[in-house]
């Protein structure tokens, strides 16, 4: 079914490596996000599985077959881009149906599997409008409609929903969660929203630089992260990071603590670190103080609720000691 | 220009272009309307006064004027198909990304800087002369008999002159929409499984509707006014002779002024049929 298997792929671009050599395993009905900044190779590494780019080196399977060599269209996967790239001088019906039309399946089931399609998506009143009369989230919808009816061996979606604005975004974020949940499908899911990355994913694919950081669950990733990198780029707001002196007597090069960790308190307690609050974010149902704690550097603490502290007012904060990640000099998590 | 206020300030600041271009239109215009009623023979006479519809039934019945029609119709038509249809062809070529790309697009766009005048004469005496001419020369090669270009294929002759001037603006034109294509749409398709001429078909020629929409109006525009090209090669004879051309031999050569306003005004009335017709079977691509 939908297992993709990437065996030491590489991609370069001229003379710039832009993935070294990386191997991954995706498993049939797996929801697989790719997460990481800006520019380290998230669509480059979805657009090779896709068959859109060639591969520098290395070994593409698709349901264990070698598919490095096979174009786009005979791979059985879907896309649906973060432009959308629907055809704008066809209605959403023909949008939606140009995939069966091209694989010549009789009109006659083709309508039907067009408006089972769009029934899912809440597209049937839309059918005979074009693209351009649509909203942004409709139009998504679209893009996903004409990549399901094709019935794909699994689906790649590129940053789909970073043209909506916030509320849409979650909206459609539990849309395709439950799309996935339907369907059964392998779905690849590249994104640089972490949090996208967490809610949606069964694995999460941590890549920097081409590089792959860590695989895992959202919460491995959440209660083991790797190295240095993984630890701060999961988890919001950023984990707090303490070296020197502190750091050493922990036998360390560098201790992380995430801001919900912390122990705050208004009174003198015996080993906590004393600071004084410097900005403090009321957000209703968490407030996220900004402490500057002296040796320990500008920690980010979390308390839930409203917390009374106000700017200047001097406070204790100790870290969870069970939930201390420690790391060496190169950034990588050290062996509790 | 979607609020009614825009709309208005809008009117407002086209006015005086609309007032000036109105004005440039209208007295030329206004001036043949006047002659076509009146008997004007220059040389023989001078302005005799009116003369009611006289010279419109003339020219109407001149046994010149349905063939001539037929000329300018067919000119054109050939003309409008060659540049689009090569156009498009030429446009997705020079859209590749290929070795010396910038001095091919500067040779294609070149016939485009060439008077009318005188690639006219250039075709008709370095390519077209039966004895001399490179394609005389390229048939006997070929132990063919030459053929006399201007006398026994003289309308093709004349499209193809014609079609070799206008291909760069139709290419031009036609490659500016070619690159403004998403690419995103072709790869979509490709994954939707459109082999390459179905994603010609179904996504390529779609976006270059409206690109064809306007090469055709425009041409059309001109080419019902081509003059020069006939008069360089074949002077009108061997059924050349287009609209233009039998108003320009009623003026100069007959010396009939009003005949030939009249004439004109005819030529003003199939032209604009042309165009509404036109507009009715493409305009569709300019409003979506
Ligand atoms: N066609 C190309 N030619 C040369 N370099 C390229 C090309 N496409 C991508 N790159 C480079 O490859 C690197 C990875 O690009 P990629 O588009 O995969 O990043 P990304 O992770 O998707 O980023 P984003 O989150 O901004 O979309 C970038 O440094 C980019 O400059
Ligand atoms: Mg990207």
């Amino acid at each position: 079914m939908g297992t993709i298997t990437l065996k030491q792929v590489t991609k370069s671009f001229g003379d710039t490596q832009v993935i070294p050599p990386l191997d991954l395993q995706i498993n049939d009905g797996e929801f697989v996000v790719f997460v990481g900044p800006s520019g380290c190779g998230k669509s480059t590494l979805l657009r090779l599985i896709a068959g859109l780019e060639d591969v520098t080196s290395g070994h593409i399977e698709i349901d264990g077959a070698d598919a490095t060599n096979i174009p786009p269209s005979k791979r059985g996967l879907s896309m649906v881009f973060q432009s959308y790239a629907l055809y704008p001088h066809m209605s959403v019906r023909k949008n939606i149906a140009f995939p069966l039309k091209m694989a010549g399946i009789e009109p006659e089931i083709a309508k039907k599997k067009v408006e089972d399609a769009a029934q899912v998506l809440n597209l049937t009143d839309y059918l005979e409008r074009r693209p351009g009369q649509l909203s942004g989230g409709q139009r998504q919808r679209v893009a996903i409609g004409r990549a399901i009816v094709r019935e794909p061996e699994a689906f790649l979606f590129d940053e789909p929903l970073s043209n909506l604005d916030a509320a849409l975004r979650v909206n459609m974020r539990l849309e395709i969660s439950e799309l996935h949940q339907e369907l059964a499908t392998t779905m690849i899911y590249v994104t640089h929203d972490q949090v996208e990355a967490m809610t949606m994913a069964d694995k999460i694919v941590v890549l920097q630089a081409g590089v792959i950081e860590q695989v895992g669950s959202p919460l491995e990733l959440y209660s083991s992260p790797a190295n240095r990198f993984v630890a701060g780029f999961i988890g919001s707001p950023k984990m707090n990071f303490i070296e020197g002196e502190t750091a050493a007597k922990y036998d360390a090069h560098a201790i992380g603590v995430r801001p919900e960790h912390f122990i705050l308190s208004n009174k003198q307690t015996k080993d906590g670190w004393e600071g004084k609050v410097e900005v403090s974010e009321h957000l209703g149902s968490d407030t996220f103080f900004h402490i500057n704690a002296g040796k320990q550097g500008v920690l980010t603490v979390r308390a839930i609720g409203e917390y009374a502290l106000r700017h200047g007012d001097a406070c204790w904060v100790k870290p969870d000691e069970d939930r201390i990640h420690r790391f060496d000099a190169a950034g990588l998590t050290l062996g509790s | 220009m979607a609020t009614q206020n825009s709309r208005s300030a809008a009117r407002l600041m086209l006015a005086p272009a609309v007032i000036l271009l109105l004005g440039w239109m209208l007295v030329p215009l206004t001036m043949t309307l006047w002659f076509s009623f009146r008997k004007y023979l220059p040389l023989r006479g001078g302005d005799q006064g009116w003369v009611g519809l006289d010279n419109y039934v003339r020219f109407v019945s001149s046994s010149s004027f349905w063939p001539s029609v037929q000329t300018t119709l067919i000119i054109v038509g050939g003309v409008l198909v060659i540049t689009v249809v090569f156009g498009v062809l030429l446009a997705l070529l020079l859209d590749q990304p290929m070795w010396g790309q910038g001095i091919v697009r500067i040779l294609v766009i070149a016939p485009f800087f060439v008077m009318p005048t005188v690639s006219a004469l250039v075709w008709k005496n370095i390519f077209m002369d039966p004895v001399n001419g490179l394609f005389a020369h390229l048939w006997k090669f070929f132990g063919a008999t030459p053929i006399e270009w201007l006398s026994q294929a003289s309308i093709q002759s004349i499209v193809m002159i014609v079609s070799w001037q206008w291909l760069p603006f139709a290419t031009l034109i036609l490659l500016t929409a070619v690159q403004s294509l998403d690419g995103d749409q072709l790869e979509a398709s490709e994954m939707d499984g459109a082999k390459p001429l179905q994603r010609f078909g179904y996504i390529i020629l779609p976006h270059l509707a409206r690109a064809i929409t306007i090469v055709v109006l425009i041409q059309t525009i001109f080419l019902l006014s081509i003059f020069a090209e006939i008069f360089v090669t074949t002077g009108g004879a061997f059924g050349t002779k287009t609209l233009t051309y039998l108003i320009f031999q009623r003026v100069l050569e007959s010396q009939n002024i009003g005949l030939g306003s009249a004439g004109g005004i005819y030529a003003v009335i199939l032209a604009n049929i042309v165009a509404i017709f036109l507009m009715r079977i493409v305009g569709k691509n300019l409003d979506a």
